[in-house]
């Protein structure tokens, strides 16, 4: 009895005196910090913590940012509202989301940060498969393919005649909506019989122990992966092409490579601290998004966007359109055009 | 002395005997039954944390605990979720225990039987079973949105407190409902007050029980993510909230109650879902340390029990 409550004691002091001390050495800096909002999607998250990580050190604490993982739609829901100052987006905004962002009084910059591919990764054991054209992964994927095709030698004959297992993103997230925008044609246009899973890591543990499989992940899960994974080029109407830093730099992996944005309202965008925030923003990302394994996109594109924010031209430049097929120079282009 | 002799040949028969070995057999069977579920039981919790020391063990250090997350996983560590959690389950606990033990004792001995209690008997108990993420939607609307408390340890440790409060109800009135009558009607012909039954007696001798109860309440808030996510918890926070003291008076400061949070569990979901095999391994040190508070969690909770315990005297 004596030593459970000498237990118990030491239980709840232990905690309750490090948290004294923790916060103690934080009082100092405590007074009238500003508060920075960012939230939005769960793949440009990495890149965002990033950033936020290094700005904290940076303002040694006097400006605290905090970063959410809503998903896109989520963060953008809560961004149109005017409850957070910057949106991580791995799409451009869409109609409806501008047409809520007019209704909440939220006007925004629109700022391309980087580069993400898809990646098509099969088992290593997959001897028979180096290469995918667009149409092919097309006649895999779409919805009639649903119960009919289930055979690797119904997409190529000299494939052999063995089960197809597939596996993907799971219908929320940002990554199916711009694979079978990109693959089928029609955002959420997909087959339904196959693995899917909104966790990245349960695909590529899938992937690798079956080599009868095929799935798409982001680059960022490949990367750390290629030993047991293969990536098969993707050819489209070009000859094939691998994924990598260079092909999307250089635009020759399409349709699978993707731009992504941070979104900022002109409202935060006045307050100092967003200001500094964004500005050091778009100067460290091309050092820091390849630490996370995304593209950094090319330095003009960088500077175009930070003349933008510097200038207050506000707005999308894709009035809710697509970004399939982008290149660096079209994105360039098209924020030009603001 | 026939009949005597009738009975001992009957014991003797081997009929009876092989009927009463059958059943001993079965009684044994029936106890070595329940030693191996428990058995099993144990030895899956003892798998999974060993799975969880195997993995995570390595990494769990002091830095771990005193560091904010980072995209380096050899740098990240736990420090605001672990005091996260720690101040949002106080929310919760403060907010759930008084209004759940309070609710319990006026529908078992105050309240008579009327449709008004056999509806709230009946939502509670359906209100137990409604699943988490309903709580998270009912308080985005209700807390964040209608009473503009903000995506803060107050909403957090409010939405939980709902969430449990019907198991804290439910639990307190089983122990006091186990409370024998005789108990409450010597008090009365003492005297005594309702109240003072209520308090004196009645209270403390259901103790145990309603202590049972908010462990195991407060054991699943801990590990709950889908509510607090739909509140608005953060994945990534790396600053402290405010201390709850300050330097002048009244030394007590709430300014933390409105600052934004994030908790264990949603740190460790945050890094299962990494590509790096170096966060999976931070995300298993962290589930050690959350395995660890609810244990200290438990313990305390068992220390008062005992305590309480100690003092009736029937």
């Amino acid at each position: 009895m004596q030593r459970l409550r000498l237990f118990g004691l030491v239980a709840i002091l232990v905690p309750a005196l490090a948290t004294v001390g923790l916060w103690s050495s934080e009082l100092v800096h405590s007074e009238s910090t500003a508060l920075i909002k960012v939230d939005g999607s769960s793949t440009v998250f990495p890149i965002t913590e990033a950033v936020a990580e290094e700005f904290q050190k940076e303002t040694r604490g006097s400006v605290r940012v905090t970063v959410g993982i809503s998903g896109t739609g989520g963060g953008f829901k809560k961004f149109c509202r005017g409850e957070i100052d910057v949106q991580d987006a791995s799409r451009p905004i869409s109609s409806s989301e501008i047409e809520a962002c007019r209704a909440g009084g939220v006007q925004f910059y629109e700022l391309p940060i980087a580069f993400d591919a898809l990646t098509i990764a099969v088992s290593p054991q997959a001897t028979w498969v180096d290469s995918i054209t667009v149409a092919e992964l097309k006649t895999m994927w779409e919805p009639s393919a649903q119960g009919r095709v289930t055979k690797w030698n119904q997409i190529r004959s000299t494939w052999p005649d063995q089960p197809l297992k597939l596996f993907g993103a799971g219908s929320d997230s940002g990554t199916f909506d711009y694979f079978t925008e990109a693959v089928v044609g029609k955002a959420k246009s997909s087959r339904g019989d196959f693995t899917a899973s909104e966790d990245d890591n349960t695909l590529v543990q899938g992937i690798a122990n079956d080599k009868q499989a095929l799935g798409y992940i982001p680059f960022a899960y490949y990367e750390p992966n290629k030993k047991r994974l293969k990536a098969v080029s993707i050819d489209g109407g070009h000859g094939p092409v691998s994924p990598s830093r260079e092909t999307v730099e250089n635009g020759s992996y399409q349709p699978l490579s993707r731009p992504l944005f941070i979104y900022v309202s002109t409202k935060s965008a006045a307050r100092p601290e967003v200001k500094r925030f964004v500005e050091f923003y778009l100067a460290q990302v091309p050092v820091l998004a390849p630490q996370v394994k995304y593209v950094p996109l090319p330095p003009q594109a960088y500077a175009l966007a930070g003349e933008h924010f510097k200038n207050g031209r506000h707005g999308t430049a894709f009035q809710g359109g697509s970004t399939i097929g982008m290149k660096i120079e079209d994105l360039l282009r098209r924020e030009a055009t603001l | 002395m026939r009949l005597k002799s009738g009975i001992a040949k009957y014991i003797k028969s081997t009929a009876l005997q092989r009927r009463i070995m059958r059943r001993k057999g079965l009684d044994r069977f029936f106890a070595f039954e329940g030693l191996f579920v428990m058995g099993v039981a144990l030895l899956v919790l003892f798998a999974l944390v060993g799975q969880l020391t195997a993995d995570g063990g390595g990494r769990l250090s002091w830095q771990f605990l005193t560091s904010f997350p980072s995209r380096f996983p050899a740098q990240a560590g736990i420090l605001t979720a672990w005091i996260g959690t720690i101040l949002v389950m106080l929310v919760t606990a403060l907010a759930a225990i008084p209004l759940g033990i309070g609710a319990a004792i006026y529908l078992e001995e105050y309240s008579g039987k009327s449709w008004l209690t056999d509806v709230i008997e009946i939502n509670i108990a359906n209100l137990a079973g409604v699943p988490s993420i309903v709580y998270g939607l009912m308080a985005l609307g209700l807390l964040v949105y209608e009473l503009h408390l903000g995506q803060s340890f107050l909403t957090a440790g409010l939405t939980l407190g709902m969430l449990i409060l019907p198991m804290v109800i439910i639990a307190t009135r089983e122990a006091i409902r186990s409370v024998p009558p005789a108990v409450r009607e010597a008090a009365y012909a003492l005297g005594a007050t309702k109240w003072q039954t209520v308090r004196d007696h009645v209270l403390p001798y259901s103790m145990g029980g309603i202590l049972t109860g908010m462990i195991l309440a407060l054991s699943r808030a801990v590990g709950e993510t889908a509510p607090l996510i739909t509140v608005g918890a953060l994945s990534f926070i790396a600053f402290l909230p405010h201390p709850p003291w300050q330097g002048e008076f009244p030394f007590v400061s709430f300014e933390w109650l409105f600052d934004p949070f994030t908790v264990m569990p949603i740190q460790m979901f945050n890094w299962v879902s990494r590509p790096q095999e170096e966060f999976h391994v931070n995300a298993a040190a962290a589930g050690l340390i959350l395995l660890a508070m609810s244990l200290a969690m438990n313990a305390v909770a068992i220390v008062i029990r005992a305590r309480f315990r100690k003092r009736i005297h029937w």
